[in-house]
């Protein structure tokens, strides 16, 4: 017996183990901090890059729409504005589509393979480049829509949002492409979050008498909403910092307008095209854009995070 | 006595018919631009492939006669997502295991796992601002300024967050019992890892990392003013400290231009970016399927 114990005693490891086994510990940890410098670098780099148009304009940054190389004078209001308009507008269009495909694939209108079918292609359109989309855009969505647009600025050129003779590229066509982009990421969450209400839920709702519809609207959705609602707020940061097929599409221009059938800008649209060749202050005035737009989808994204932890289903 | 039957005038009945074609209509609608999309890449794009293609340098524009090949786009591409992923994949990998393996699910780790959800949803134009300020500007490669280094390093903080969340869950998926087996026998806490558990969560690891990379090579913002554009042959090692063409820039870049010649370019491109990342992506949906398949059995 008590040899045993001796011999017990006498089985360490061998220090060169013990050592790397503290080392690999220790790489993983420096190895997962990483996300929080580079988080913490981004953040820190953008606002002081941005800090000397920051002191000089401060917040009449946001409001005004000057913006003039020459003179020196930068307000980014109209690229803010388009960045809100087209974002929150095209989720809007998605926001039911998206939804109503994801009833569509949780339901049991046709067979499950076809569902399936269905909503792997609309996965899939998660996996095309945002600049394929914007290339499309240009040479058929644009000339394909170029009719209906005329049409609109004819019929309803009253309202100031169609109030501008359509020419080309114009915001309405980079809400088009952003409602394509955000479609599956809208759609599978909300697929997701539909698939992990209970059975029981509609079972119930059925055993009272509840059509299939009431089922739908008054337990199911309820139900689900918390986590179609995440699922719209990461869409919303998407949408927010989308950029190439924007780019391509909206017609860059900072001359402001009302109308959604005018040339428009947002914060992502005026890095993409003036970063490479501005010099001087309108460096630090594009750096202090690029700060607003990542406050913008910080909060957005934080906010979708916070929601779920919140509001995860409790059934 | 009419009420045991279905009645197709009851407004329940309508209302219902009503919204399940809503539905219908919806989902029709939502997979329209796949296919819309897909059809013209393939028909646009796939009447410009010749072996030229791969093998010319893109002529500059203005001469609309012949617009040349893709080749040093192509090269490109494969170079600065090779760079992103020696960058991101071992930094991802190694956070993945901490998160998984060592924390305890204390301050530190919430803090981490916010982390990436956060920098997942940074737009990826922020990250080339972000490596245009810390590399192109202060010139610290070497005195280089806009570089394929610059721009494969600003790919590596959008793979990032994709490798650490799958690895991360990935390895949540084995089960508690392999680890007690392992380090019950007497293994350290190293090899348990590598040889247990990360073997165990290989092919789930594999997947998203695979499918991260795809995501990253189509990925434009992050490079038009990191990497720029280049229209020369990458020759040699040096190449990667100059400016260095992608085929995301490409398309980018020719999709603007007034010329038709780089118009087609711009499609000859787009079909192969978007064939070769739609066939991983189909392909790991398969294996996925497949192996979901084989476990419930």
């Amino acid at each position: 017996m008590e040899e045993k114990l001796t011999l017990f005693k006498n089985r360490k490891r061998f220090g060169i183990e013990k050592n790397i086994d503290i080392i690999f510990k220790n790489t993983a940890l420096v190895l997962s901090s990483f996300v929080a410098i580079i988080l913490l670098g981004i953040i820190l780099v953008v606002f002081f890059q941005s800090f000397e148009s920051f002191s000089r304009y401060g917040l009449k940054f946001l409001v005004t729409s000057e913006w003039n190389p020459v003179k020196d004078e930068y307000g980014a209001f109209t690229a803010i504005y388009g960045t809100l308009v087209t974002s929150f507008l095209s989720l809007l269009i998605t926001i039911p589509l998206g939804v109503g495909t994801a009833i569509f694939i949780t339901e049991d209108f046709v067979p499950k393979v076809v569902r399936e079918i269905i909503g792997s292609f609309v996965e899939l359109l998660a996996a095309i480049p945002s600049v394929v989309l914007g290339l499309w855009a240009i040479f058929i969505i644009e000339p394909f829509f170029r009719a209906f647009f005329v049409f609109l600025h004819n019929f309803f050129g009253w309202i100031p949002l169609f109030s501008t003779e359509p020419t080309g590229r114009n915001s309405l066509l980079a809400i088009l492409i952003l409602v394509v982009m955000l479609l599956p990421i809208v759609t599978s969450i909300a697929r997701d979050s539909l698939n992990q209400v209970p059975k029981k839920l509609r079972n119930a709702a059925y055993g009272i008498g509840a059509s299939r519809w009431k089922t739908i609207f008054s337990v199911i959705l309820p139900a689900a909403l918390s986590g179609i609602m995440a699922g719209v707020l990461l869409a919303l940061g998407r949408a927010m910092g989308e950029t190439m097929a924007v780019t391509m599409i909206i017609g860059n221009s900072n001359a402001f307008s009302w109308s959604l059938l005018s040339p428009g800008y947002t914060i992502s649209s005026m890095l993409a095209n003036q970063f490479g060749e501005a010099d001087g202050s309108q460096v630090s005035s594009l750096f202090y854009a690029a700060f607003v737009l990542m406050i913008l989808s910080l909060v957005v994204n934080i906010f979708a995070q916070w929601l779920v932890k919140k509001f995860s289903l409790k059934y | 006595m009419n009420s045991l039957y279905y009645q197709k005038r009851l407004s329940r009945n309508v209302g219902d018919k009503f919204f399940t074609s809503l539905s219908v209509i919806c989902a029709l609608i939502a997979i329209l631009p796949l296919i819309f999309l897909v059809t013209y890449i393939l028909y646009k794009g796939g009447s410009q492939i010749t072996p030229e293609l791969f093998t010319l340098e893109p002529n500059p524009p203005g001469d609309d006669l012949d617009a040349g090949g893709i080749n040093p786009a192509l090269i490109g591409t494969l170079i600065i997502t090779s760079i992103a992923s020696i960058i991101a994949i071992p930094v991802g990998i190694g956070g993945g295991i901490y998160l998984a393996e060592y924390s305890k699910g204390g301050v530190f780790s919430r803090f981490i796992r916010f982390g990436v959800n956060v920098l997942a949803g940074v737009p990826s134009i922020i990250a080339g601002v972000f490596i245009y300020a810390l590399i192109v500007s202060t010139k610290i490669l070497f005195g280089s300024m806009y570089s394929g280094l610059a721009g494969g390093m600003a790919l590596s903080i959008l793979m990032l967050p994709t490798v650490i969340k799958t690895t991360d869950e990935g390895l949540k998926l084995v089960p508690n019992e392999l680890r007690y087996a392992s380090l019950g026998v007497g293994a350290s806490m190293y090899t348990t890892i590598l040889k247990i558990t990360l073997p165990s969560a290989f092919r789930s690891i594999a997947t998203g990392v695979v499918l991260g990379i795809a995501r990253a090579a189509g990925e434009t913002a992050p490079l038009i003013f990191t990497a720029l554009f280049s229209y020369y042959y990458i020759t040699g090692f040096g190449d990667l400290f100059y400016e260095m063409g992608s085929l995301a820039v490409l398309i980018y870049n020719f999709a603007l231009e007034p010329y038709d010649a780089q118009n087609k370019l711009a499609w000859a491109a787009s079909f192969i970016l978007v064939l070769s990342i739609l066939s991983v992506n189909i392909f790991s949906r398969i294996l996925a399927a497949f192996t979901e398949k084989t476990k419930r059995v």
